[in-house]
């Protein structure tokens, strides 16, 4: 292909300009965390006192065990119900795909409400199911979705040999689909994963009186008690934003996959 | 796959009762609850679609669905247009370091929406990063409370939602751009096409089903938006930053106006699923 010399500077310049646009505002909070400032004393202390003062170590583990029992618990069912809508034929599996289709499409605002009262009346919230299965319930809306699309395209011919060799359906699954479908169950394990850790309004809704207080939850609060720190402040926002960021840096064609492929419906 | 008739219920089971029970659900009673005027503790009373029609005669209502489509403009359009300018660079420009690119222009969109809102108030504050700049250059009329002022705070909330979909945006037409036919191009180059005309009468026409997803998406979360909201103006100054989420939590949280807040959220969920439907209908037409 053709392209003149100054088109090309041009576009050069338009991708850093760009760049920087993208970088600006993470560079800004990482430096104001690094910074020493009145309340913080700077570098990496600044990071060990919102750990133990922010209690960030705290709110982080609150985090990240909500987010194992919705991954972990999200991915087995969408892995069974995909399984079942992606090679079996069976009445009503057209109106099963239809809601979960549906499920994609409704927003968290329309069901949190109900989804606060009902739980109170149960003596539910301020535990871990409050704020678990909601976000599990709406992860399985994807990952059946998801995961019925990888078993669709899955070779027929591998599916029928075992099968005439006398595999279940269920070894068929398990020894077979699963390990070929690795990276389309890491895709969907990451995922679940980055937005059970973002999410914000399930656990803010679901546990007022704070004890599973969510990692973002706790910086959203933080700002209220501690109008002067700053810097404990995005040392706070630098450990919440961390874990999804690494696992992104590491495995970036998953999730640029999976937002992508998973925004196109059939 | 041969099995017995009874089996794929069973694998359906675990999840399609999770999904019915907290996502099915809910959504039904959030409709019948949007018919009824309740405070969150005593009882209740029927009003029908008393809390609908407020949608339209309460103004803090109108206005925050009215900011909810300004931030449309900035969440979905603007990006539209600088995503489609960039992708085509990046398809079409010969340019090194695309890998890296793409890596840095996604990350906004892999970063919880709290840090995002914690690092833009910090840039907009009285004495934050922006001002500071704008004083550095001698445009120091220009350093205003960004976050505390009733006609610049909607935008610059709007600025954020431009930051953090711009890469998803400029990301999902690369793929589509990707997958148009490079001789095209070169045709049209030795006939001389710029890469102007190049673009409006080649590319722009056929990522049409890609444009439809980015605006679906952008568009579902510029309606949906709280997090951000939440963090940066509490919905102030005044009402001046309020948006239709935020207006469901506060009526069911803390104003006990359950039912008016489950109206609000019905009517959002109504609105993301018209949207979905109409833009589906758009691209399920064959091209020309």
């Amino acid at each position: 292909m053709i392209v003149s010399r100054p088109e090309r500077v041009m576009n050069y310049v338009v991708l850093l300009v760009f760049a920087a646009f993208a970088l600006a505002p993470i560079l800004v909070i990482l430096t104001t965390a690094l910074a020493p400032s009145t309340t913080s004393p700077g570098g990496l202390a600044t990071f060990a006192s919102a750990w133990t003062q922010g209690r960030f170590g705290h709110y982080l583990s609150v985090s990240a065990l909500v987010a194992v029992v919705v991954v972990t618990t999200a991915t087995l069912c969408s892995i069974l119900a995909g399984y079942a809508l992606g090679t079996m034929t069976f009445r009503g599996s057209g109106i099963v795909f239809s809601l979960f289709l549906l499920g994609l499409m409704i927003p968290t605002e329309a069901i949190v409400v109900p989804l606060f009262y009902d739980l109170r009346g149960l003596g539910l919230t301020n535990t871990l199911w409050a704020v678990a299965f909601p976000q599990i319930a709406q992860s399985i809306a994807f990952g059946a979705y998801w995961m019925r699309a990888y078993f669709r395209a899955a070779p027929r011919a591998l599916i029928e040999a075992a099968t005439l060799d006398g595999a279940s359906p269920r070894r068929v699954l398990w020894s077979i689909l699963v390990p070929i479908g690795r990276p389309a169950v890491t895709t969907l394990v990451l995922l679940t994963f980055m937005w059970t850790w973002n999410e914000f309004l399930i656990p803010l809704v679901m546990s007022p009186n704070g004890a599973f207080r969510t990692a973002p939850l706790a910086l959203a609060l933080f700002k209220g008690q501690h109008v002067e720190a700053t810097g404990l402040l995005a040392a706070g926002a630098v450990l919440v934003a961390l874990p999804v960021v690494v696992l992104y840096l590491f495995l970036q064609r998953h999730f640029i996959r999976g937002m992508i492929e998973g925004a196109v419906r059939e | 796959m041969r099995h017995p008739r009874h089996l794929p219920y069973l694998y359906l089971a675990p999840g399609l009762v999770i999904f019915a029970a907290f996502v099915l659900y809910p959504l039904a009673r959030s409709a019948q609850f949007s018919l009824y005027a309740w405070d969150g503790l005593g009882a209740s009373t029927w009003v029908g679609l008393a809390n609908y029609a407020d949608l339209l005669a309460d103004p803090v209502l109108r206005a925050a669905f009215g900011h909810a489509f300004v931030l449309i403009g900035f969440f979905s359009l603007v990006p539209l247009a600088l995503g489609l300018a960039l992708a085509a660079i990046l398809t079409h420009g010969r340019v090194r370091g695309l890998g890296m690119f793409r890596t840095v222009v996604f990350l906004p969109q892999v970063i919880a929406m709290v840090v995002v809102a914690v690092a833009w108030r910090q840039i907009y504050a009285p004495d934050g990063t922006l001002n500071t700049a704008l004083r550095a250059i001698g445009l120091d009329n220009l350093a205003i409370p960004w976050l505390g002022d009733y006609t610049w705070t909607l935008p610059a909330v709007g600025v954020v939602g431009t930051w953090v979909q711009l890469g998803l945006v400029t990301v999902l037409l690369m793929a589509g751009m990707a997958k148009l036919p490079k001789e095209m191009y070169e045709a049209a180059r030795i006939d001389g096409a710029g890469p102007v005309r190049e673009f409006f009468a080649m590319t722009a026409p056929n990522v049409r089903a890609e444009m439809a997803v980015a605006l679906t998406l952008t568009i579902i979360a510029a309606l949906k938006t709280f997090d951000l909201v939440y963090v940066t103006t509490g919905g102030g100054p005044g009402n001046s930053t309020t948006v239709p989420a935020y207006e469901v939590y506060t009526r069911a949280f803390r104003e006990g106006a359950v039912g008016s807040a489950a109206a609000i959220a019905v009517t959002l969920a109504i609105l993301i699923f018209g949207i979905n439907l109409i833009v589906n209908k758009l691209v399920d037409r064959p091209a020309g």
